[in-house]
């Protein structure tokens, strides 16, 4: 692929990287691929990481890092559902609606977070306290259905018990 | 490192072996279950009673893993279901004559007596975490052997001639695959490990990583000395985090003793390893797409030819093998072809690992001989359906099919699923009471298939959306007997036309519903929500 | 180079080594619906319209890649490619909105020229309404995504004979849309030159030229062929 002739000029979108230590590391990660092209999922994964999620700048910033074409970068995270362009909560609760658990009563499971919440699946509570996501298969269908809080598999779970995961998360209690 | 270098690690870990092990699983499902807290507990509880001729282990996974966390303890197999934190020192008292408070399993039941366990043989048993465990348990002899007494060409024979076919779907003849790969020129050659496992409802690709590692590892470099490669990549999944940290491990392990890297064996073999964590498309488990996404690009699959074999990553020839694949490798190559051919069916040489989920008393991981018919799979090693009867078995998860309660006398091999519409698949087994609604499994699925749907090509883009929407009408009863006949139309023009497998295949689980279920859709036409209850 | 000789729609015909089936067709006067081909960019084979049946092999092909092979038996006509190239086309109007009769393009679009080559006289599938913007940011140029059948010409085109790579395709799926840069408005995106090739190319009236009115998007498809032949003659 021919390399874009006009690329914007980083320094003018992008914070300036130094001083932001995660940029550094960043960084580093392009560095350990020789900034080759064909990293740009490692580093995405990398930047998703240290940042949280991916920002407009900091895309741009890949992608002039790694001589790539801006929409080429943002097609390429645009792709895969694990990158995430728009901020998280601060937890997370990932109801997995795969095939086993959905047999096992994964949808009910579902309604009642979202019930509980007032949030659809995908979306982040107002007060940005919770992001409320869904999988499909967590590869765990033994113990189906799965829920994962904050990173935390968890299995045979009812609707109450995540209502109860939830109500105490909105006391503060987490 | 050199043979006896291997045989001295092997006869050292033995060594260090004590009388009584007490194995705790710490793969995923018996983690989530608390297994990791439950394992210190034992070290502790063995501690305070100050024995020395007992040691704790942790192990990948045991197969039961619904009734985790599980705690197995030799020589005499005493198996512990359900194991809390709390029961650690009663189970270590057990061994003096106490009583233990953790429920016991039966290791006698047919879910393990039916099973044969090859590619499966250490899971549960050694140390995923250490290499030595592995190579204690045989591990790398294979390919010492292969790399000093055979050339590539006897390693393919060897392969052919055991009649091992593909595990990842589609069941292409594994020999047949390495040889025109070994054929095929180029400046260098990759072999991969499709260890996407995409399928929701499955997980052999996971428990085999997680509990066995270097099983897959040494099956890749017999491949890759096989076919001329010096490079390979195991592409995971990203929601496997476990998995792809025992499989880093197990890479810088292998390296630390030149089992893997620069001159192997000191036999003038190269090979190295590394790690591509997908991003969450199932599409990526396509060989064309995954190998899009390890060259950096959109997860989009290309028409082949062609073939990867021929032009795959970066334009030169690649091997693509699923983990299970590579994992029998090693056995086939210490055991020989005869002995891996006597084992299965006729056509379907071998065993597959199936994950056994759904409505069932046992879920958990198996591995069969081929040829098992799904009764003896559901009915006696699952133990049956827990209230209410079984109303069909979904193999092959949304490329497959759903296969009616009628037809349980099926024998699983390639063959016999795809003539009863379904397929092998890779692997996961989903039980259906009489409570499911058939309309609803193929909604679900259709719905699966149109998130992932790459969207490049017209029929699988368009046409699930289409799909979807159809069997929406039909579920809200606004459908005629039209539609359904159009449906029907609509699923045989995206099955012939799809660029990939995903568009392919999307269709077969509302066409064999629609086989066997038929009433059902019927029913919902004619404005009844049929005596089933739904899902939803 | 070694001629090949084989058979479509029972016509012997003669190619040369490495052509696809479609360019032999096409040199003999046989036509093939194409939508995401484009004389002079790489081919995709991803709307499949073009499908063909070759006798002795179980799949269909896409002629728009697939090599031709001595006494190879094709056929392109068939009453089942027929019926699901209609269906083909008949999800592609359900898919978007493609109002004709206010398009810059009507008279001149590739998508009404398959719908009446295969005889489409209504639309089976109900219609999906998607919501869909018009960017008109650009000073020159305009893209409605109503119209938009994502054959990705004008990523090709653009990436591989303009060389800026100012187009990709950015989600999947159903939802998946062409963009400029960063998804942000065409006027502001920094890498367009401006050429005008992406307008070219585009078979519908998705790409479009401001100021044109219903019907006035007259095109020469065939100039970015020429400009490709063009260049290569000069290296
Ligand atoms: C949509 C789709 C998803 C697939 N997912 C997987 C997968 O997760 N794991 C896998 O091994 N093969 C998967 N395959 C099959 C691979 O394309 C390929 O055939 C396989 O990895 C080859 O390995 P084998 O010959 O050892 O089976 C998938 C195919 C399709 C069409
Ligand atoms: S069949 Fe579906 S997943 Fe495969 S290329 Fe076509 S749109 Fe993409
Ligand atoms: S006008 Fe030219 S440079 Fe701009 S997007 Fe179109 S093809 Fe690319
Ligand atoms: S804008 Fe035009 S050329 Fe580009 S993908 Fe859409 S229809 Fe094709
Ligand atoms: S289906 Fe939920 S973990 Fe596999
Ligand atoms: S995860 Fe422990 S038995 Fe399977
Ligand atoms: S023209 Fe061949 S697939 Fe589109």
């Amino acid at each position: 692929m021919a390399a874009p002739r006009a690329q914007p000029p980083v320094s003018e979108q992008t914070p300036h990287p130094s001083g932001d230590n995660r940029f550094k590391l960043l960084e580093a990660t392009m560095k350990k691929h020789q900034y080759r092209p064909d990293a740009l999922i490692e580093v995405l994964h990398r930047a998703q990481e240290l940042f949280g999620y991916l920002s407009t700048d900091l895309l741009l910033y890949i992608a002039h890092s790694l001589h790539l074409p801006p929409s080429r970068v943002y097609g390429v995270a645009t792709f895969y559902h694990f990158f995430s362009l728009a901020p998280k909560g601060e937890h997370s609760c990932v109801v997995c609606l795969g095939t086993a658990c959905y047999v096992r009563g994964a949808a009910a499971i579902l309604a009642a977070a979202e019930q509980t919440l007032g949030v659809r699946a995908g979306h982040t509570t107002p007060d940005g306290r919770l992001s409320l996501e869904t999988a499909r298969c967590l590869g765990a269908c033994g113990i189906a259905p799965t829920v994962v809080f904050d990173g935390t598999v968890t299995g045979h779970q009812t609707p109450e018990q995540v209502q109860v995961w939830l109500e105490r998360l909105r006391e503060k209690d987490l | 490192m050199d043979i006896s270098e291997l045989l001295a690690i092997a006869e050292h870990e033995n060594a260090l072996r004590r009388p009584i092990g007490i194995r705790c699983c710490t793969a995923l499902g018996c983690q989530s279950a608390g297994a990791l807290s439950l394992k210190q507990r034992l070290e502790e509880a063995v501690a305070e009673v100050d024995r020395t001729d007992i040691e704790v282990i942790g192990v990948g996974c045991m197969g039961l893993c619904g009734h985790g966390p599980l705690v197995q303890v030799d020589p005499h197999g005493v198996l512990y279901e359900h194991v809390r934190a709390a029961d650690a020192p009663s189970i270590v008292a057990a061994l003096d004559g106490g009583e233990a408070t953790a429920p016991q399993g039966d290791p006698q039941h047919p879910f393990f007596t039916l099973q044969k366990r090859i590619v499966l043989e250490n899971s549960g048993m050694i140390d995923p975490e250490r290499i030595e465990s592995y190579i204690a348990a045989g591990g790398y002899q294979a390919l010492y052997h292969v790399l000093h007494d055979m050339t590539p060409a006897e390693v393919i024979d060897v392969v052919t001639r055991s009649g091992l076919r593909g595990r990842g779907g589609a069941g292409y003849p594994t020999g047949l695959k390495w040889a025109t790969v070994a054929k095929s020129h180029g400046d260098r050659k990759y072999v991969v490990c499709n260890a996407d496992e995409g399928d929701p409802g499955a997980f052999m690709d996971r428990s085999i990583i997680e509990s066995d590692p270097h099983k897959v590892l040494e099956g890749m470099a017999i491949a890759a000395y096989a076919v001329g490669a010096d490079q390979g990549y195991v592409y995971v999944r990203a929601e496997y985090p476990l998995a792809i940290q025992r499989l880093q491990r197990a890479i810088a392990q292998a390296r630390r003793l030149g089992l893997l890297g620069a001159q192997i064996f000191d036999a003038g073999f190269t090979f190295r390893v590394d790690i591509r964590v997908g991003a969450g498309a199932f599409v990526c488990g396509e060989e064309t797409a995954l190998m899009a996404s390890i060259e950096g690009r959109r997860g989009q699959p290309r028409p082949r030819p062609p073939y990867p074999a021929e032009s795959g990553l970066w334009g030169r020839p690649t091997l693509i093998n699923n983990v299970e694949t590579f994992a029998n490798i090693p056995p086939i190559i210490r055991n020989g072809a005869e002995w891996f051919a006597a084992i299965g069916a006729e056509t379907s040489k071998g065993t597959k690992v199936f994950a056994l989920t759904g409505k069932i008393r046992h879920t958990g991981l198996i591995e069969v001989p081929m040829g098992v018919t799904l009764r003896q799979i559901v009915e006696d090693m699952g133990g049956g359906v827990p209230e209410g009867r079984v109303k069909a078995v979904q193999t092959g998860g949304p490329s497959g099919g759903c296969i009616p309660a009628a037809l349980l006398d099926t024998p699983v091999d390639y063959e016999s699923l795809q003539r009863v519409g379904s397929i092998m698949g890779s692997g996961g087994m989903v039980v259906m009471d009489d409570a499911t609604n058939m309309v609803d499994v193929a909604h679900f699925y259709m719905e699966f298939c149109k998130d992932e749907s790459c969207g490049k090509c017209i029929p699988c883009r368009a046409g699930t959306a289409q799909m979807l929407h159809m069997l929406d009408l039909i579920r809200s009863g606004q459908a005629t007997a039209a539609d359904l006949a159009q449906l029907e139309q609509l699923c045989l023009m995206v099955k012939e036309t799809s660029l990939c497998g995903l568009g392919q295949s999307a269709p077969n689980p509302v066409l064999s519903t629609m086989k066997y279920f038929r009433e059902e859709y019927e029913a919902l036409v004619r404005g009844e929500r049929s005596e089933v209850r739904g899902q939803r | 180079m070694a001629a090949r000789t084989f058979t479509i729609n029972d016509q012997l015909i003669s190619a040369r080594e490495g052509e696809t089936i479609l360019q032999a067709a096409r040199e003999h006067g046989i036509s093939i619906p194409t939508l995401c081909h484009l004389d002079g960019v790489s081919s995709v084979g991803a709307c499949r319209l073009c499908l063909v049946e070759i006798e002795g092999s179980r799949v269909l092909r896409p002629a728009c890649v697939t090599p031709v092979v001595e006494e190879m038996i094709v056929r392109t006509d068939t009453e089942r490619l027929r019926e699901y190239r209609r269906m083909i086309i008949e999800l592609l109007f359900a898919e978007r909105n493609h109002v004709c009769a206010v398009c810059v393009a009507n008279g001149h679009c590739e998508l009404q020229d398959l719908a009446i080559a295969v005889g489409m006289d209504h639309v089976r599938f109900d219609y999906a309404f998607p919501r869909c913007d018009v960017d008109i940011s650009h000073p020159l140029f305009g893209i409605d995504h109503n119209r938009c059948v994502l054959c990705t010409r004008c990523v090709r085109v653009c990436d591989e004979v303009e060389g800026v790579h100012t187009w990709d395709v950015a989600g999947r799926g159903a939802d998946a849309r062409v963009i400029t840069d960063m998804r942000q408005p065409w006027g502001e995106a920094r890498s367009c030159t401006s050429c005008g090739k992406c307008v070219l190319a585009c078979p519908t009236g998705a790409i479009f030229r401001r100021g044109a009115t219903v019907g006035e998007m007259e095109r020469d498809r065939h100039k970015i062929a020429y400009i490709v032949a063009a260049r290569e003659q000069r290296w």
